[in-house]
């Protein structure tokens, strides 16, 4: 493991801009999510750092190494490919010894053995070994991916989006093992995704990234409460956090040249009464959440209320503000 | 009931009758495709005499004459001759004998057809490796004017390849190519090539090159990574494109008429100049036709489960 510094690097493809003056320092031990919509970059980020692309500018050191012009096996990264992460003609077992049997490394058959072992045991895979990789199903293929990743202990394991093909439960359970194996191993890993809740669960520190930019960087807590902007504050929170003109709704004083008010369930204050000036449109139970949607004037506001809570579809209520983020006309946060 | 209503207007099954004519006239149309091999596999057993006997013999004793006259030469001797050489040795020497003639030495059908077995497999290992190299070249990389030399390379064959036969001679005698083995294998290499670059091109597209980027990753050069990932994923588009290549230089015959004539010649050629006494040894040649079947048919049976997936060119891989 070691850290990895990423310097202003650019790269643009024909008329795109992939990736733009994009710099990150990963502390060794470090797990850090880069957090996007497709297209905004992320996956050229990896390339990029795994040697898969030349940048146009900027530069790569990992362990303090400078990376230019290495080729990709000199670079001791693990990459987890977001699609076709196993061979098709191989076994389980081949599949993870794979890395372990390169030329560039010649490890002795036995010990390849005892690695590929140790990992399907971590990933809880050891019944499974045997297997084409074309017999798995979608959760055991993408251990296996993550494993044959594993099996190496490179400088940094590069992960595309390794959870996205998967459905909710299995990713909610890979999500959390994968968080386990790196605290255990002490792992440096890069890692990119859409999902918000991958971001929150798993990073040490989040990236949030658009259209090559990198926009704000800091731990999933600072990202969630001090969104610098608009655009962040949007990526981050379910239901969306809610975006309202200044002056709407009673909310204290406000910093001067608020234009917009983004307030989450944290945010409001809501209190029946008769001549409120919002009605509940209804309740939406979604088992682990319910979400109240509330009409004001022409606007809908969306939020979180208690299992228990009395309020019920048309009643009248009153909203208050509490501490919410405050941006410019530009999408700037204000405070 | 709805089910059965179902059914019966269904979009996508055919109706039975439908599926009978269908299958009538697939086997109405193998029937007269493969007439002329049954023909020539049966002439192979008859007698010389059967062979041309009008009407046709449909019904006939076997014989192993036309097989005995394929491998060897033969010798007109006189009735005392014969009768005095010892027992016959073995069935040829006795069928042979029963037409007052003896073997003289074995005819050039064997040396022939290992000929056509070292120059059809020579060339089709060849344009299959080339072609695998290309395309992979062409599918992965940043070639300057990529298709542009690809549409070169298909250009090689928009006319007959006969159609270049003078100068290929010519040249052929100049360099001292002709009747020579290697001439015919890079002939046929040179025939083949772009067929073989153009089909592997689309298998190889359609391996991601994820896979090629994972090894490498991993620590493989490209190389290694091509040969222990691209290569196994390749091997239904290596075994179609295999095929066809061997097809054609297996049964290719006017440049080996042209270009050989000795030394070099391969079995095409060779089997209609088999000459018995007073015409054409049509049991020999039906009986050479039917073992120069074989090796194709060999070939094609080990292959199928690779062909039949590869002729889809790729539409429904795996
Ligand atoms: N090889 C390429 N050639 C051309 N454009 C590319 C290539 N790779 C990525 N892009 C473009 O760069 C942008 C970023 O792509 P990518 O890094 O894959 O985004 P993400 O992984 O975040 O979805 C996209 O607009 C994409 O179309
Ligand atoms: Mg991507």
């Amino acid at each position: 493991m070691a850290e990895v510094s990423i310097k202003n690097i650019s790269k643009r493809f024909k008329s795109v801009m992939a990736v733009s003056s994009l710099s990150l320092d990963i502390a060794d031990g470090e797990f850090v999510v880069l957090l996007g919509p497709t297209g905004a970059g992320k996956t050229t980020t990896l390339r990029l750092v795994a040697g898969l692309e030349k940048p146009d500018e900027g530069e790569i050191t990992i362990g303090g190494q400078g990376m230019a012009g290495l080729a990709p096996s000199a670079r001791d990264v693990a990459f987890v490919f977001q699609q076709y992460s196993l061979y098709p003609h191989l076994s389980v077992f081949d599949n993870l010894a794979f890395p372990l049997r390169s030329p560039a490394r010649r490890i002795p058959e036995n010990e390849v053995k005892e690695r590929v072992n140790q990992v399907a045991e971590l990933l809880r895979i050891p019944h499974k070994l045997a297997n084409r990789s074309t017999q798995l199903s979608g959760g055991e293929m993408q251990r296996v991916a993550i494993g044959r990743a594993l099996v190496r202990q490179p400088s940094i394991y590069l992960m595309d989006e390794p959870l996205s093909s998967l459905d909710a439960k299995l990713r909610a359970d890979l999500r959390l093992e994968l968080k386990r194996i790196q605290e255990e191993l002490g792992a440096t890993i890069l890692y990119v995704t859409h999902d918000q809740i991958e971001a929150m669960t798993m990073a040490n520190r989040i990236g949030v990234i658009n259209e090559g930019s990198l926009i704000q960087l800091g731990s999933p807590r600072d990202i969630y409460e001090n969104p610098q902007s608009i655009y962040v504050a949007q990526r981050l929170g379910q239901p969306q956090i809610n975006l309202l003109p200044a002056g709407l709704l009673p909310s204290g004083k406000l910093p001067a040249g608020t234009q917009t008010i983004g307030a989450r369930t944290e945010h409001f204050d809501i209190q029946k009464k008769p001549n409120g000036e919002a009605s509940v449109d209804w309740i939406e139970h979604l088992g682990d959440q319910n979400r109240l949607h509330v009409n004001l004037g022409e606007r809908r506001i969306t939020t979180l209320i208690a299992p228990d809570s009395n309020l019920k579809s048309g009643d009248r209520v009153a909203l208050k503000l509490v501490r919410p983020l405050c941006f410019s006309a530009s999408g700037e946060r204000l405070g | 009931m709805s089910i059965t209503l179902s059914t019966a207007h269904s979009v996508v099954e055919p109706s039975s009758l439908a599926k009978r004519s269908a299958g009538f006239i697939v086997i109405l149309y193998a029937l007269i495709t493969m007439a002329p091999l049954f023909w020539i596999f049966a002439t192979g057993w008859k007698t010389p005499p059967d062979s041309i006997s009008y009407p046709p013999k449909i019904v006939f004793g076997p014989s192993l004459e036309g097989y005995c006259n394929l491998f060897t030469t033969r010798t007109r001797q006189t009735a005392d001759y014969i009768n005095a050489l010892g027992p016959p040795q073995g069935t040829c020497d006795e069928v042979t004998r029963r037409r007052e003639m003896v073997i003289a030495g074995a005819s050039n059908y064997a040396p022939r057809f290992v000929n056509s077995l070292i120059i059809a497999f020579g060339s089709t290992f060849l344009a299959v490796t080339l072609g695998v190299f290309s395309a992979y070249a062409f599918s992965r990389f940043k070639i300057p004017l990529a298709d542009d030399l690809l549409f070169f390379i298909l250009s090689t064959r928009m006319m007959p390849p006969i159609a270049v036969a003078i100068p290929i001679y010519l040249m052929y005698r100049e360099i001292g190519l002709s009747d020579t083995k290697l001439g015919m294998i890079l002939l046929y290499t040179a025939v083949n090539v772009s067929l073989a670059v153009w089909l592997l091109k689309g298998f190889i597209d359609e391996i991601p090159k994820e896979y090629e980027e994972a090894a490498m990753i991993d620590g493989y050069t490209r190389l290694h990574a091509f040969f222990k990932v691209v290569l196994p994923q390749a091997a239904t588009g290596i075994a179609a494109t295999a095929i066809f290549c061997l097809i054609f230089a297996w049964n290719e015959f006017a440049f080996a008429v042209l270009l050989t004539s000795g030394e070099a010649q391969t079995a095409p050629p060779f089997i209609p100049t088999i000459i018995g006494e007073g015409g054409m040894d049509w049991p020999a040649v039906g009986a050479g036709t039917t073992l120069f079947l074989i090796p194709i048919l060999v070939f094609t049976i080990l292959l199928r489960k690779h062909l039949l997936r590869g002729i889809t060119f790729g539409a429904v891989r795996k």
